[in-house]
């Protein structure tokens, strides 16, 4: 490794944090402010410049809070259940390649923290960490309303990231590889997933609107149930740090989507490659434009649906998108060989 | 009372739920471009409807006198005990015979009934609009008399928020208040 | 860098996998259970065997470790009367337990050392990646792969059987 690649690396590490970071704040702030316009309201607006330093006095309110630690709690699993939440989904965004690749002399950088040859995987792994978090955070806390909503958060993701798991492969088995680099290129050559596997791309939609424990399948924190679910006993930073998590779940969720079936950072009839600098920064544009609707779309959708009863979640798991996702493995699959074939 | 009875069969499309789901997305997408209800608050004031029962003043007669004659009517009236009234005879020479030296109002146990107001058999107190008054103490939310009669200053002229909201500027030093 | 990472992970593999035994708390026994894995996984990285390293994070860590914990969590597991933080060392078919095992691992480790091939070989281009183990999983092993998929079947068929009886 070079001087050069390590500074570059160092620096989409860098600037992949700092802009993870940055979005969390503005999605919180866009939480507020797109419900309050949905409901004729006009939400937070009078801290800067229509409001947009809110996210730093929202900040700073929890770090001033009280920190609070249950005597019921088991002390070192209550500490631990934060950091194993929020740990994951922060690793999770440096798989994704958020623009074409950068030629910087007569080195090409690619738009992406770590290339791993099984950069699809790594995701689902991640996100399945995750859980741990959830669990310990319900259990760790030592009362019964944080116990309940681990228990259900935990059930619910290991439900939905099957159907994921498999809406994913149909995409996988088109590409033929599980790195973003081979399933973007693929997606620049022949048009976006969406149009190959639109049963997948749903699939998956409603997967990680569920991984990400969002309305309408936000029963891990139902609120007039369970008061707040696994985080009900969490205050100050432990409980900013949830909420965090929360949110660059939903953001790697969405670049993720993205990824898969939207083509990336690939804007379709142009040809990133060939225009040089310009081409660099179309193709990041791109993926900023796809990944702020998605995340658009999950404030959107929370605050237009009722949420699901329990076992509604499940069975709609169960019983509607993981038959769905086979069923549409096993077309791909034909459609494959009927191709090989002709 | 007739009763209607209205019964929708679901029909096979409705076994899909996305149709239902987009309509209800564009539903919610369409309320974001109206126009909102909200009031910028401390720009702009909510003005309240004639009748509006909130912060009380004492009312004065044409000499600029206290109305008030201390019957504590409105005090036995109360049913959230929160006004203290002490009487005494008046100092002046023709008129009532009797005026209050203390009318302390106890705000944090008024429940704005308006009882007061209806008790009362010489119109002497009033509910205004106020409503946005607020203090970081519990002493400072107990008003007095000469409080009370400045409410009445400010308030006597039309609404205080119409008038604020017009580029009026008001403050209301009532004393601790 | 790659020895020193390498040393890292197995200590605290090593020392979270001792934490597991020793410990009588079952959460913490299971918390550490996903640690060590997660050791592991990061010594396969370092082998560039990504794809077993992400299995073994994917489904030991990820999915068999989280009933795990259900059970553990849901099975009221504080005691009646307290107990020690730690197993007791002192017994004596501890020992013979430790003493069998080392012998039979020693004994596989020198029958088995030479036939390894060198760890300074050269590996083939792709090995341990997907492609490769597709290959192998769907041709020449895919008489056991699809009884051990049967065999998952039934076994799931049973436990539904046997916790739910009226279905």
């Amino acid at each position: 490794m070079s001087g050069f690649d390590i500074a570059a690396a160092l620096v989409k590490v860098l600037l992949v944090f700092g802009v993870t970071m940055l979005t969390i704040m503005l999605m919180t702030l866009a939480e507020r402010r797109v419900s309050a316009f949905m409901q004729y309201r006009l939400g937070p607006n009078r801290v800067g410049f229509g409001g947009l330093l809110q996210p730093l006095a929202d900040g700073l309110k929890f770090l001033l809070k009280e920190d609070i630690i249950p005597t019921q709690a088991n002390r070192p699993i209550y500490l631990l259940a934060p950091v194993i939440v929020m740990v994951p989904a922060l690793m999770t965004m440096a798989v994704i390649p958020f623009g074409a690749p950068l030629q910087i002399g007569e080195h090409l950088v690619p738009l992406q923290v770590a290339d791993l040859n099984i950069g699809v995987l790594y995701i689902l792994a991640l996100t399945s960490v995750g859980v741990y978090g959830l669990v310990l955070a319900g259990w760790g806390s030592g009362s019964k309303y944080p116990l309940l909503g681990g228990l259900r958060a935990s059930a619910q993701l290991i439900s939905y990231e099957l159907a994921m798991g498999l809406s994913i492969i149909g995409v996988v088995m088109l590409t033929g590889g599980l790195t973003f680099g081979e399933i973007i290129a693929y997606q620049q050559e022949t048009g976006w997933n969406i149009w190959k596997q639109p049963l997948a791309a749903l699939i998956f939609l409603i997967a990680i609107f569920a991984e990400t424990n969002r309305l309408p399948f936000d029963l891990t924190e139902a609120e007039q149930e369970l008061v707040g679910g696994y985080h009900t006993e969490y205050s100050s930073l432990k409980f900013a740090m949830f909420y965090l998590s929360e949110y660059a779940n939903m953001i790697t969720a969405s670049a993720f989507m993205v990824s898969l079936f939207f083509g990336g950072w690939d804007v379709p009839f142009v040809d990133e490659l060939a225009m040089g600098g310009w081409g660099v920064a179309l193709s990041v544009l791109a993926f900023v434009v796809k990944v702020g609707f998605f995340l658009f779309l999950y404030i959107w959708v929370r605050w237009t649906f009722p949420r699901f009863r329990y076992d509604q979640l499940m069975r709609l798991g169960w019983k509607v998108l993981l038959p769905l996702a086979l069923v549409n493995v096993v077309l791909t699959g034909f459609w494959l060989v009927w191709r090989a074939g002709a | 009372m007739a009763t209607v009875q209205r019964t929708y069969e679901p029909q096979f499309s409705d076994r899909f739920y996305l149709p239902a789901v987009v309509r209800g997305l564009w539903m919610t997408f369409v309320r974001i471009f109206r126009r909102k209800d909200t009031i910028p608050y401390p720009d702009r004031k909510y003005v309240p409807a004639d009748g509006y029962r909130g912060l009380q003043r004492l009312n004065k007669d044409a000499e600029g006198r206290i109305k008030c004659v201390a019957c504590e009517m409105c005090q036995t009236a109360c049913p959230a005990h929160c006004i203290t009234i002490v009487p005494s005879p008046a100092p002046w020479d023709e008129g009532e015979e009797r005026y209050p030296v203390q009318f302390d109002i106890d705000l944090l146990r008024c429940i704005f009934c308006g009882f007061c107001e209806l008790a009362c058999p010489k119109e002497a107190i009033e509910l205004t609009e106020i409503y946005d008054y607020a203090s970081y103490t519990r002493d400072d939310l107990i008003i007095n008399m000469e409080g009370l009669l400045k409410v009445y200053d400010v308030t006597s002229q039309g609404n205080i928020y119409k008038r604020q909201n017009e580029g009026e500027s008001i403050t209301i030093d009532t004393g601790k208040l | 860098m790659t020895t020193a990472l390498f040393y890292l992970f197995s200590i605290f593999l090593l020392g979270s996998a001792l934490f597991v035994v020793l410990n009588r708390h079952p959460v913490y026994s299971v918390v550490m259970l996903v640690f060590s894995f997660a050791n592991l996984a990061g010594i396969y990285f370092l082998l560039e065997a990504y794809f077993i390293g992400i299995l073994q994070v994917l489904v030991y860590a990820g999915a068999i470790m989280v009933l795990f914990l259900f059970v553990v969590m849901l099975l009221n597991v504080s005691p009646e009367r307290p107990r020690a933080r730690w197993v007791p060392l002192d017994r004596w078919w501890f020992g013979a337990v430790a003493l069998v095992f080392v012998i039979s691992l020693g004994a596989l480790l020198v029958r088995g050392v030479g036939q390894l091939p060198s760890a300074r070989s050269e590996v083939p281009d792709g090995f341990g990646g997907i492609t490769q183990i597709a290959e192998a999983l769907f041709s020449r092993y895919l008489l056991p792969f699809e009884t051990a998929a049967l065999l998952l079947t039934v076994a799931l068929v049973g436990t539904v059987f046997l916790a739910k009886r009226k279905i």
